[in-house]
């Protein structure tokens, strides 16, 4: 992906978001922006709060303060029908895939087209295996999600969340869960449907290597904050000694406080 | 020193009060705010295109209302028996035994058809709905409903409100019928009285008002179970367990709202 200079509206624009859980900051003031077609990776540790920023690009909680614009639209003003309305533009794929128990997979494929589409029985039904096609389900349109493995419920997952053809599609932890080489394949996925489709892809993941696969431009994200923002190879050659921590999946060492240690254990202890 | 605890007790005390009051207060804005999206929906779902699914409604009905209706039938008329009996005691007093066919109809129709019906509505679906709510909030199915922009409240809560509020009341005409019916058997089997007089003293004694007054309490009822069960089925956290704790929370909670909600409309229904 070449570093994109002409003045294209980005899919994505993250200004300043500043989120809460309760009384304890969860992002402090994030900016973020995605351009069209490309495969952004947002990277953190477990904590680091960058499924809390997934759910707020995903309208699912709103934020103390800061603006979120998803193909143009700030989500924050907007109405729920409108709300809605974009939404059936975007694609989301869930950790766990978030298919419905009570349907069968090609059901779910099919709730998006039946809910927001006139579509007639035929089309919808020839959209669907289209649509388990492309992520290698063909003939598995009458199982429950039950039967299917980590891997298959995923691709699944990745097939609802495609039906209705969006321009912009996310990833919660693709690998989640997964063994190496299902991870890859899905991975292998991920870079088809873009090619396939031009999607503008971000994922959110802490797997390295498929980051590196995969990704145009990585975001590392750490306790809340953009640590750095760019290319693979610019993530890469970071010689910044905390991403080397990062990368290094060594402990990072809190420097211990003799006196606010004593203060934590003795608290509330008369 | 010594005023200190006693001034942190209070003000734990009313700490706590006020915290309850809060979280009781903005429940029952909430159930109110599901109540009148589910209702818009209903209404205005066609005209945006987004109508309220006729066969999930259907669904919702087979499994509220059809499927409890043998044990309806089986539990009014166990019930009817036992007023009979209970009612023939007490009035075998002042030698009035033949007055428990009034005692039965009434009772049965004002009160304990539409509350026993609800008691196993609130038991068989209440809980069933905090569980599938539940299980799909944690596996995050309600959220992958939002960003397909399908309203969970439109797809989920609507239909099951619907099948309530039609189920109900009919499962409560079945009570009872049945209830009455139960009555009828024990009343014909101790005091020797034929089937056919004591439908007719029934008819004679059960008024318009009677029955509508239980149907309406049922409708009242069907809302309240539905709300509870709901309610509590999206606000599960903590994975499987936290289903559980929901379920059991739901059932009490939606059992202890009806007991309310009767007397309070039993008060105002027979001023």
């Amino acid at each position: 992906m070449s570093t994109q200079t002409s003045p294209v509206a980005p899919v994505i624009e993250v200004r300043d978001l500043v989120t809460h859980y309760g009384t304890r900051q969860i992002l402090h003031g994030i900016n973020l922006t995605v351009q069209p077609g490309e495969i952004m990776v947002i990277m953190g540790s477990s904590g680091s709060g960058k499924t809390t920023l997934l759910n707020h690009m995903l309208g699912l909680s709103r934020p103390s303060s800061g603006q979120i614009l998803l193909l143009g639209h700030d989500i924050g003003i907007m109405s729920g029908s409108e709300l809605n309305d974009l939404r059936k533009q975007i694609g989301v794929t869930f950790q766990g895939g978030a298919l419905f128990s009570s349907m069968t997979v090609g059901e779910n494929v099919q709730l998006p087209l039946r809910e927001h589409t006139q579509l007639d029985e035929n089309t919808i039904q020839i959209m669907t295996r289209m649509k388990l096609e492309i992520v290698n389900l063909a003939g598995f349109e009458h199982f429950m999600p039950s039967e299917l493995s980590g891997g298959m419920a995923k691709r699944a997952a990745v097939a609802r969340a495609i039906a209705m053809d969006p321009k912009l599609l996310f990833f919660d932890e693709p690998s989640a869960g997964l063994d190496p080489v299902v991870s890859a394949g899905l991975d292998e996925l991920i870079l088809r449907l873009r090619r396939a489709m031009n999607i503008t892809i971000v994922v959110v993941t802490h797997e390295l290597q498929s980051a590196f696969k995969i990704a145009d431009r990585i975001t590392m994200l750490d306790h809340g904050q953009v640590v750095m923002t760019g290319t693979v190879d610019e993530v890469r050659a970071a010689k910044d000694k905390h991403m080397q921590h990062l990368f290094n999946r060594l402990l990072e060492e809190v420097p211990v406080d003799a006196d606010e240690y004593l203060q934590r254990l003795t608290e509330a202890i008369e | 020193m010594a005023a200190e605890p006693a001034r942190h007790g209070l003000y734990r005390c009313t700490d706590a009060v006020g915290r309850i009051t809060v979280a009781a207060v903005s429940q029952i804005g909430y159930a109110c705010a599901l109540f009148f999206e589910s209702l818009y929906w209903l209404f205005a779902g066609p005209r945006r295109r987004q109508p309220v699914s006729l066969s999930a409604t259907a669904l919702e009905m087979m499994k509220i209302g059809v499927q409890a209706i043998p044990i309806t039938a089986i539990l009014s008329l166990s019930v009817g028996i036992m007023i009979a009996i209970q009612g023939i005691y007490t009035l075998r007093d002042f030698g009035a035994e033949a007055r428990v066919v009034d005692a039965i109809a009434m009772s049965i129709t004002r009160e304990f058809g539409a509350l026993i019906t609800a008691f196993l509505v609130a038991g068989r679906s209440g809980s069933a709905i905090t569980a599938q709510l539940g299980s799909m909030r944690i596996s995050q199915e309600i959220d992958a409903l939002q960003v397909m922009g399908i309203n969970p409240v439109r797809y989920l809560v609507a239909p099951l409100l619907i099948a309530m509020l039609v189920m109900l009341p009919c499962l409560t005409v079945l009570a009872d019928v049945m209830g009455i019916l139960g009555g009828g058997l024990f009343c014909g089997y101790e005091l020797n009285m034929d089937i056919q007089s004591y439908i007719q003293r029934s008819l004679d004694v059960l008024n318009a008002n009677d029955i509508t007054q239980g149907l309406l309490k049922s409708a009242v009822f069907a809302v309240l179970i539905t709300l509870v069960g709901v309610i509590n089925g999206f606000a599960v956290t903590g994975g499987a367990s936290g289903v559980g704790k929901a379920t059991t929370h739901s059932v009490v909670a939606a059992i202890s709202a009806i007991i309310i909600a009767d007397m309070i409309f039993t008060f105002f229904l027979n001023r």
